[in-house]
């Protein structure tokens, strides 16, 4: 049997964990290091922090929010956003991460990819890919949060990634990011019989019901999710207050939420379980 | 009673993340230090060795820092090693990774890799996954895993696992898609895990603490 991991992922903008849609219009939503914690202590198998804006002079809000989550969380930690040389990827797992998760850089430079897991090990470095699936149905990888054409086939890419060992590849469907309808399945299942390394699913899950369809069906080994565990977080810490710049109003609507079914952590493994899904629990 | 701590080495070879395994020694209050200087190694009280990534690589940095005599000296003398992960598999014979490596030698048996293929199904490799460890014919009791209940969750990523010749050193097990394998070991002053302790939570770390408080290191 093999055991599938709830990997929540938190985006980060400065200081701060927000959520956008698509991977745009992104929103505050409070301080990392409280949903880091908070997720933690739920049983995540792992947390991924990816730097959405990554900004070079925004580099070290990156790096705190890494080592203060390092020093008394005790899971596999993998952060992405920006990273683009050798010297990037040192710094971060310096800071206290034990993956890196690379997209634009890996496209732009795939040279980068065979030096950093030559140096790191191929299971340190991860590969995103940003999905966006043409009019004319093809499926092409983005860069820059599904902004940035590339014109690279996500199939053809992901077989080449697997070719040249990266550690695992992390899928994120952009048409679904954010909205909360559900996974890509045709997309998921596709990348993951292309490949032999894990693959971990992105991108459209608004209720607990999504999941355990992307593992039978899409094959994912791993399943990355935001909002739905962001607006529980929120739902069950409605007296937390931090500093928070931007969209705050966002947060006392709930615009949504109505969208989601939120659900915990607890929650999910439960029903993973049920449905004979082995998991961490 | 103004006794200095013993010290711990985390022996440095230029691979894999030593950040969070000095985090868990910090945390269970060992006096631990990153450290590739032979010296170091040799007056340490004690070393850990951890390890992400191929072998053959490992074993020539260790090399040409000139750790191996140190290292294998130690063990010789009875100082307590914990090896994890990549760190585990370096203590056996040989590796069949890349054709096939000499490794420290301090145990017998070969390191494999996880077939593509097993049992007529894919399999992903390497395994990154929270995997259930479960006791071989030694008993847990006063080891450092005391606190781990059979079949809990450890965290593990590698695509190699080791082979044992004897299997008297053999203390966990674990099964990935069918596939069981050796996941710890423990063999006189020698304790490793081919999973990371320092990345499964709470459980995990109360395995550095016993290994802490069974070799009188805090």
């Amino acid at each position: 049997m093999k055991t599938v991991r709830i990997i929540p992922r938190l985006d980060i903008k400065g200081p701060n964990l927000v959520k956008g849609i698509h991977l745009e219009g992104l929103r505050v939503l409070g301080k990392p290091s409280d949903f880091a914690k908070f997720y933690y202590e739920q049983g995540a198998d792992e947390l991924m922090f990816m730097d959405v804006v990554a900004s070079l002079y925004e580099r070290n809000s990156l790096h705190d929010i890494i080592s203060e989550t390092a020093k008394s969380i005790f899971i596999p930690i993998t952060v992405g956003g920006g990273l683009r040389s050798i010297s990037d990827i040192k710094e971060v797992l310096r800071a206290g991460a034990d993956k890196v998760c690379l997209n634009t850089a890996a496209i732009n430079n795939p040279q980068l990819i065979k030096d950093a897991t030559r140096m790191f090990g191929s299971s340190t470095i991860v590969v995103a890919i940003e999905a966006i699936k043409e009019q004319n149905g093809q499926y092409l990888a983005y860069t820059d949060n599904g902004r940035e054409h590339t014109g690279l086939d996500v199939f053809e890419w992901a077989q080449r990634l697997d070719d040249m060992r990266v550690g695992e590849i992390v899928i994120t469907s952009v048409d679904k990011e954010g909205t909360g309808e559900g996974f890509d399945l045709e997309l998921i299942s596709k990348v993951s019989s292309l490949i032999s390394v894990p693959l971990i699913a992105h991108g459209g899950a608004g209720k607990k019901e999504h999941i355990p369809v992307v593992i039978k069906e899409g094959k994912a080994d791993a399943v990355a999710l935001g909002s739905l565990l962001h607006y529980q977080f929120i739902k069950e810490n409605e007296s937390q207050k931090s500093d928070k710049e931007g969209n705050t109003e966002f947060l006392q609507q709930k615009r949504n939420f109505h969208i989601f079914e939120p659900c915990s952590l607890n929650d999910i493994k439960s029903y993973l379980v049920d449905n004979k899904i082995e998991c961490r629990i | 009673m103004g006794d200095f701590k013993k010290k711990v080495v985390i022996i440095d070879y230029n691979l894999g993340n030593l950040f969070s395994v000095k985090q868990a020694c910090d945390t269970v209050g060992m006096n631990a230090i990153i450290s590739s200087d032979k010296k170091e190694i040799e007056e340490a009280d004690a070393l850990i060795l951890p390890g992400v990534g191929a072998f053959i690589e490992a074993m020539t940095n260790l090399e040409n820092l000139k750790l191996v005599e140190p290292i294998k000296n130690a063990v010789g003398n009875g100082k307590p090693l914990f090896g994890i992960c990549l760190g585990l598999q370096l203590l056996f014979t040989k590796s069949e990774e890349f054709g096939s490596g000499e490794g420290l030698n301090l145990i017998d048996g070969v390191i494999r890799k996880f077939p593509a293929i097993y049992n007529e199904r894919k399999i992903k490799v390497p395994q990154i996954a929270w995997n259930k460890i479960y006791s071989s014919k030694q008993h847990w009791g006063n080891s450092p895993l005391s606190e781990i209940e059979e079949n809990e969750f450890m965290y593990f990523v590698h695509s190699y696992y080791v082979d044992p010749t004897e299997e008297s050193c053999v203390m966990t097990l674990s099964n990935y898609e069918g596939l069981e394998y050796c996941s710890g070991i423990s063999k006189n002053n020698i304790f490793a895990t081919q999973f990371h302790p320092e990345k499964s939570a709470e459980k995990g770390i109360s395995i550095y603490r016993n290994w802490a408080i069974i070799n009188n290191l805090l």
